[in-house]
């Protein structure tokens, strides 16, 4: 791997701290009682409102149909994504400094699995959420559930829910964009270099 | 025939009668072009000030906008508020306390912004209770009534609560002069006996908190008005003053002898230095303080003993008086702090007296006698000039900040615009009907934003569809943006407006609380959640820990209760989202409803009548199941074995 690509690796190891600081992911719901907005920040570590009481209000409001609590500290998820991060922080880095194009690939591969697994499993929490119903809810709608999209808009009774990755997710994408670079980089590097040592 | 010309004749007055007769009201619409533009708010706007309004008799102040003249709140300061509870809770009505004890109501006269370099800072609103001699301090975040002080040795407080530039202080003078102390003496013997005070009250620039720093013995005059100066006249104080004659009967006639009356302009950079000095006598005094607290939600009420008080012959420099004519009223000081206008209701001229001349004379000694070792200032020099002629019944002054003057006149009925120049008037404007007093937003300050003047009047007559013998009050919005003054507007408002106070909207409407914090909440009896809240009994008392959330009360199957009981409703709202306050009420309460906040907890008494259930419910409309927010109490014989019960979450 040449100097830039591990350059490259670097930073996209380093971007991923962003995550810690932002959120993963928003979901937004407007409705015309609430012109201020009301909606959830999905952060590594932790849910929270898009304004301090949004949490508690967005419990108060499912409690109409029926829809669990949202209880950032049962969710265990939220216990161990932190070291998962900082491990492939580490990982990645680790792999900057070796320079070996299969680690990188093997960093690669582990992200973007991991990846899919977080979405997975976020969709999976949302049809628990959405589905899951106290069969002793208020308002109770035939065939209707509560489920939010993984990405985009969706009607949830007198709510539009919005929902879309934030700069957490973006800086993932970021890190995987820059890695794939990295890797692609390196090839380039070794068709030049091995005809001029022949 | 005949009958053609009589239908003719007939039907001809009728057209003349329409055309020129018609409402005269009509005429001044059509008069003025595109009014309603400017003072039309389109709907989700917000206006561009708001105006706080003096609610006289009522004891509240209206909050209204402009320039669309809507009412935006009532806030409860000295009177009692079924609506929300106010002063009726177990939590508010200490905020009535007074050294007479719970007093449900007075009236409010003049509100005054909290100003920092001269400038309302939207923080705090002062407003004076006339009556019972007390200034209320109301936060402008939450728009609450968060602390009362009664005023010692007061007989009315008129002349407050003007602020100095710095909020350092807020003043009370009285109008009533009494026996200092108060003590059981002929009526006749006023001019030996009665005084008239002058209390100082020092703010605390943090918390706002409001504490009598000293008060001032002056003769027993009338004290009416009062404005502070600013800039140049910074530590100054100037109080207009009635009755130099010191009658003690029939004022109307008996007050209205003397030429000129008196405005005392007061040092009390000087007083300070007294004070320090140890000049001011401790005077044993009894009256109360009460103070809200906006995180236990309660009031912390004390009984106070004791103040100092200066005597202006044992201080020399303490306090002059100016010479005015005709028994003035309105003291009002120029965003310059040069100028000191005095308002002689009688007076045919309305004289400017200057700062710079007053202090060259106190220099000079030119003095014209005293009044209990207080000088009196040469009329001639401290005076910098008079407006000739403005009209009949001058009573309040406002400025522009463009070197114009607007002063109410309540026999003639109009606002008079003059130059601070030249002293010329400039501009007429008739009022409908009868101005008292007149407020530019930010006019009494060091920078107004003069773009509306706004007449506060005493009289509506025929402005507004009747309502019986009792009309409405109202007051009226002008244009003063360009060199005529232009009628906007009437708009009706809430008791009697005397004085208002007008702001620029962002600058209160950024520091607005929208909910209190339920983790922030340190009422005794408070429920941070519905597994909290519970019903024990201590005696004859049963407490209700009671939470409210759309749309259920927790508990609300209570039972146990027993004729002889008193039940303390305790209720707190656990919402945490704006703009969802619950309300709370049970069948045959003796007191008001409750009003509780997100966040918040108020506390409501009540003692059955007859043994029985009792339903209880949500009277404000809180969600698509409202109707559903309801409970009962089961009420038994004071002999009855039943142990409390409840539900449970």
């Amino acid at each position: 791997m040449g100097k830039l690509s591990r350059i490259l690796v670097a930073i996209g190891s380093i971007s991923l701290m962003l995550m810690f600081f932002f959120p993963i992911w928003s979901i937004n719901l407007e409705a015309p009682q609430f012109p201020e907005g009301i909606g959830l920040r999905i952060h590594l570590n932790t849910i929270k409102g898009e304004k301090p009481n949004d949490v508690a209000s967005i419990n108060n409001l499912n409690h109409y149909i029926g829809m669990k609590q949202i209880i950032p500290e049962s969710i265990p998820e939220l216990k161990f994504m932190p070291y998962i991060i900082i491990g492939l922080i580490g990982f990645g880095l680790l792999s900057s400094i070796i320079g070996k194009k299969s680690i990188l690939a093997i960093w690669l591969v582990l992200f973007i699995g991991l990846g899919i697994a977080g979405m997975v499993d976020f969709y999976n929490w949302e049809y628990d959420y959405g589905h899951n119903l106290d069969p002793h809810a208020i308002i109770k709608i035939e065939g209707m559930n509560y489920q939010p999209p993984l990405v985009g808009t969706k009607q949830l009774l007198n709510f539009t829910a919005h929902s879309m990755p934030d700069v957490g997710a973006y800086s993932a994408l970021f890190a995987i964009g820059i890695g794939m670079t990295a890797l692609f980089i390196g090839d380039k590097k070794n068709k030049y270099t091995v005809p001029k040592g022949l | 025939m005949k009958l053609k010309y009589w239908l003719l004749a007939i039907a001809s007055i009728a057209v003349f009668s329409i055309v020129f007769i018609g409402c005269p009201s009509q005429k001044e619409v059509t008069s003025n072009d595109d009014v309603a533009s400017k003072v039309y708010v389109a709907p989700g706007k917000y206006d561009e000030f708001y105006a706080f309004l003096s609610g006289g008799f009522s004891g509240q102040v209206g909050v209204y906008g402009l320039p669309s003249g809507r009412l935006l709140k009532v806030i409860p300061v000295f009177s009692q508020n079924p609506e929300n509870g106010y002063g009726y809770t177990e939590e508010t009505k200490d905020m009535l306390k007074t050294s007479y004890g719970m007093i449900p109501w007075d009236d409010a006269h003049h509100p005054e912004l909290s100003q920092t370099d001269g400038v309302p800072d939207g923080r705090w609103l002062f407003i004076n209770g006339n009556n019972t001699t007390r200034i209320a301090r109301i936060d402008l975040s939450s728009f609450r009534t968060t602390e009362i002080i009664e005023l010692p040795n007061s007989g009315g407080n008129h002349a407050s609560p003007f602020t100095s530039q710095n909020t350092e202080y807020v003043v009370a003078a009285t109008r009533f002069s009494v026996p200092v102390p108060n003590t059981d003496v002929s009526i006749e013997t006023y001019k030996e006996n009665f005084k008239g005070v002058i209390s100082f009250i020092k703010v605390d620039p943090k918390s706002g908190n409001m504490k009598i720093a000293f008060q001032i013995l002056m003769p027993g005059f009338d004290y009416d008005l009062s404005h502070a100066g600013k800039g140049k006249s910074h530590g100054w104080f100037f109080f207009s003053s009635y009755n130099s004659e010191q009658a003690n009967s029939l004022l109307e006639i008996n007050a209205s002898q003397n030429d000129k009356d008196m405005i005392a302009a007061v040092n009390w950079k000087k007083a300070e230095e007294y004070v320090s000095q140890g000049k001011a006598k401790e005077m044993s005094v009894k009256y109360a303080h009460n103070v809200y607290d906006e995180n236990t939600h309660s009031t912390i009420s004390t009984m106070e003993e004791k103040v100092p008080i200066l005597t202006p012959a044992e201080c020399p420099g303490l306090v002059y008086f100016m010479p005015t004519p005709k028994s003035p009223h309105g003291c009002d000081v120029d965003p310059t702090g040069e100028y000191i206008v005095g308002n002689g209701k009688l007076a045919a001229l309305i004289p400017v007296f200057s700062f710079t001349k007053l202090q060259k004379a106190i220099e000079e000694k030119k003095f014209d006698g005293d009044v209990n070792g207080i000088p009196i200032m040469n009329y001639a020099s401290v005076i910098a000039g008079e407006v000739q002629k403005p009209g009949l019944g001058p009573l309040h002054t406002e400025f522009d900040g463009k070197g114009n003057a607007y002063t109410s006149m309540f026999i003639s009925s109009e606002i008079v615009k003059w130059s601070l120049k030249d002293f010329k008037v400039l501009d007429r404007a008739p009022t409908f009907y009868s101005i008292g007093h007149l407020m530019i937003p930010g006019g009494d300050c060091a920078k107004p934003w003069g773009k509306y003047v706004v007449a506060l009047n005493k009289i509506t007559k025929d402005r507004f569809l009747p309502t019986g013998p009792e009309l409405t009050q109202s007051a009226q919005l002008y244009d003063i943006s360009g060199e005529k003054m232009k009628l906007l507007l009437d708009f009706t408002t809430i008791g009697e407006p005397h004085y208002a106070q007008g702001i620029p909207a962002e600058i209160v409407q950024k520091n607005q609380r929208k909910v209190y914090q339920l983790s922030e909440n340190k009422h005794p009896y408070a429920v941070k959640s519905e597994k909290e809240a519970r019903v024990e009994r201590k005696g004859n008392e049963v407490h209700m820990y009671m939470s409210q959330i759309r749309s259920h009360f927790m508990p609300d199957n209570i039972e146990g209760i027993k004729m002889g009981d008193v039940v303390y409703f305790h209720m707190t709202n656990l919402e945490q989202d704006w703009d969802v306050p619950h309300g709370f009420a049970i069948q045959g309460m003796n007191v008001a409803e409750l009003l509780v906040m997100p966040g918040e907890t108020q506390t409501i008494t009540w003692t059955p009548k007859q043994p029985g259930i009792f339903p209880f419910y949500c009277t404000d409309f809180c969600s698509a199941l409202h109707q559903e927010m309801q409970g009962y109490v089961r009420v038994s014989a004071a002999n009855s074995s039943g142990q409390i019960t409840f539900n449970k979450r």
